[in-house]
């Protein structure tokens, strides 16, 4: 992790044009490339959930089998297609995808792309606060814990990331909402919103589904407050699980920076070791980061469903719950592929970055 | 790969003897819960003073919701289940689900890696694309929808428990199968492959015999963090209720699921203690897997210091946090 003294400063004026050529050449094929990559990720994984589903047998059966006689059961497996092959219903599918199509869900008869515009907010807004709360607490306490390495406050802050990794997101979110919702009373129990503050969000005319943004365009402080004491809980419960993973990435990549020749060779010049820590090491350590939220979003995304089903935090998470406790696969199915779009898609864009602040990532 | 194998060059027991310090201390707790885990599942029966899914005992039924008392010493829960006894039989399941996990995606991913690392072309390149593709997915939502699949959503006797099982094999073949596919392509390249494959040995040969020992060694540690993370999964598919009902097997997830209107309404007893036998059960394996992690990376190893050696790290691995294998797995 010598990203600062090796870096490569932008080409000079008097560089050579062919050398320059083939340097943007690098960048735009390995972005190229990368853009090319989300394809077959999208692909593959769109194809084995849709046959995987398959398998079981079709989702009419799924959701209904049992509780309808089998002739009008027939009848609604033959209106909805699912009696035709398999291969045909699958490019059926895949053409539906290709426009934008989802499906309709089978429990409440709503286009899938609905139910992601409607809940898709809300999943976003609790991702961001959460991401917000991870990088707040991990960066910071990491750079601590490499400065006093082996230390007791390092075993401490080490000890509490593990800690934040071994807590399942839910039975943290039970603990918090235990001691400060019931015992003590600070904060909501569950959901995004009081009644009444709902109404006055949803009158807005600017309607975003961030309740945040909604709340500050009615310009009502009190409702800013209440929207923001809602959220803090699940923020805490999504934001510490990965709190841990930041905090001991930090830690990890600034022990090696602290230990490279220009921080070495600032430390023999006298530079006071606080200092190293704030001006000198702690860029190039930072650098790894914005990769690790790239792949962080997987998990982020696993915990925001069992987060949302905690708190009743109406998103797509607490809606797959809901779905797939309805036995509703079509639902399932398309919210999983629209998942793995976001996933692919944030994916390209941590690889971008990644590429356009480190030079090494696009020739590797 | 020298032969005289001593008890000392034993994956965690080289760890232990070469650990110092906080490090010890970290490995020896990791051991310690993790031991507390295997005995647990082991006893469970005769620790428990009743069934997992006992209703009554000689007095009539336990009821439901009870706070702690000299009969149910953790209290009751809102299906009217000991808590107690579910936490202790909860061992049993988290075991099982682990070692069955473990030993399916270790026999899929090192197979699969091995194969498409030694023998490359197009078969390598699909699979790795498909491997990356499937890595990149969120677990959780991969586990679901093999649950789905496996059980079609309904948890029966053992097949709830093997259900659960499965599904978290799919999530980690992908990583068995990058690590050890990056390793065979380097090691394919070694002389001592070469003469074997002058001397005439099989392709089948040369693999189980050659590559396969050296390309596994980094295997023990994400074994133990997979442990941990196949714990977590199954407490999630549990807690969204795709676990395994209450009546074939005690799960720590699905009494979690049951507890969360207990606790809006104070009733703290029927979360927190599933919820500690979790987290007691991941923190134990994430010891043991970061320790040991810690210590094959020469960076981290707290030892005498060296000044500038060079890390010649073969896997990093962070729980939660993804793995990088010493080579990139996407070029070939």
């Amino acid at each position: 992790m010598t990203t600062a003294t090796q870096d490569p400063a932008p080409p000079a004026e008097d560089a050579p044009a062919g050398r320059r050529r083939r340097r943007g050449g690098g960048l735009g094929s390995y972005l190229l490339v990368r853009a090319l990559l989300i394809i077959p990720t999208v692909f593959i994984l769109v194809t084995t959930v849709f046959f995987l589903m398959r398998t079981t047998g079709d989702p009419i059966t799924a959701a209904l089998g049992g509780r309808l006689p089998a002739d009008q059961l027939a009848e609604r497996i033959r209106e909805a297609g699912y009696d035709r092959p398999l291969l045909v219903q699958y490019l059926d599918y895949l053409g539906g995808l290709l426009r934008g199509d989802f499906g309709t869900t089978l429990s409440d008869r709503r286009p899938v792309t609905d139910v992601l515009v409607t809940y898709g907010a809300a999943t976003l807004e609790l991702t961001v606060y959460s991401m917000a709360v991870a990088l707040l607490v991990g960066i910071p306490l990491g750079m601590v814990a490499a400065r006093l390495r082996d230390r007791f406050p390092d075993a401490a802050l080490r000890f509490f990331a593990i800690f934040c990794y071994a807590t399942p997101v839910f039975f943290a979110g039970l603990l918090l909402k235990l001691v400060f919702s019931v015992w003590l009373g600070w904060l909501p129990v569950a959901g995004r919103v009081s009644t009444r503050g709902e109404l006055q969000l949803t009158r807005g005319d600017t309607h975003t589904g961030i309740y945040l943004i909604d709340a500050i365009s009615t310009g009502d402080g009190e409702l800013v407050g209440e929207v923001l004491r809602y959220a803090v809980l699940p923020s805490l419960a999504l934001g510490l699980l990965t709190a841990g993973v930041f905090l001991r990435l930090v830690r990890t990549n600034m022990i090696g920076t602290l230990g490279s020749g220009y921080v070495e060779a600032a430390r023999s010049r006298g530079v006071a070791e606080s200092r190293l820590v704030r001006k000198h090491a702690y860029r190039p350590a930072l650098v790894p980061i914005i990769t690790v939220i790239g792949l962080q979003i997987a998990l982020v995304l696993s915990g925001a469903v069992l987060t949302e089903t905690t708190f009743e935090w109406r998103g797509l998470g607490f809606q797959l719950g809901q779905y797939l406790q309805a036995r509703d696969f079509v639902a399932v199915q398309g919210i999983v592929a629209l998942l793995a779009v976001i996933v692919a898609l944030t994916n390209f864009v941590v690889d971008v970055v990644a590429a356009l602040i480190d030079p090494r990532v696009r020739y590797s | 790969m020298s032969r005289r194998r001593t008890w000392r060059s034993l994956p965690v027991v080289h760890q232990l003897r070469q650990s110092v310090g906080l490090q010890r201390g970290m490995l020896v707790t990791g051991l310690v819960l993790t031991g507390l885990l295997v005995l647990t599942a082991l006893l469970a029966p005769l620790l428990a003073p009743y069934g997992f899914s006992q209703l009554r005992g000689p007095d009539g039924t336990f009821g439901a919701q009870q706070a702690p008392s000299a009969d149910h010493l953790l209290g009751t829960t809102v299906g009217g289940y000991d808590v107690l006894s579910r936490v202790l039989y909860g061992t049993r399941t988290a075991l099982f689900v682990i070692v069955v996990a473990i030993v399916l995606s270790i026999v899929a991913g090192v197979l699969l890696g091995l194969v498409s690392g030694y023998l490359g072309g197009w078969l390598d390149r699909v699979l790795v694309v498909v491997a990356d593709a499937v890595y990149a997915f969120p677990s959780l939502l991969l586990a679901i929808v093999a649950a789905i699949v496996i059980s079609g959503g309904q948890s029966s006797l053992v097949g709830g428990v093997l259900a659960a099982a499965v599904s978290i094999t799919v999530v980690f073949v992908p990583q068995y199968f990058r690590v050890v596919r990056a390793e065979t392509v380097r090691i394919k390249n070694e002389a001592f492959v070469e003469s074997a494959r002058v001397v005439g040995t099989s392709t089948w040969r040369i693999m189980t015999r050659h590559v396969l020992r050296n390309a596994t060694r980094s295997l023990p540690l994400i074994v133990t963090l997979n442990a941990s993370e196949a714990i977590l999964t199954l407490a999630g598919l549990g807690f969204l209720g795709f676990g395994i009902q209450p009546t074939a097997a005690a799960e720590w997830g699905y009494d979690l699921n049951r507890s969360i209107a207990d606790v809006t309404s104070g009733i703290w007893w029927t979360s927190i203690f599933p919820g500690a036998a979790i987290v007691l059960t991941v923190l134990g394996l994430t010891l043991v897997g970061e320790s040991l992690n810690d210590l094959a990376d020469p960076r981290l190893r707290s030892r005498r210091r060296a000044a500038d050696a060079p890390p010649p790290a073969d896997v990093a691995v962070t729980p939660g946090g993804g793995l990088a294998a010493g080579t990139d797995g996407s070029t070939p």
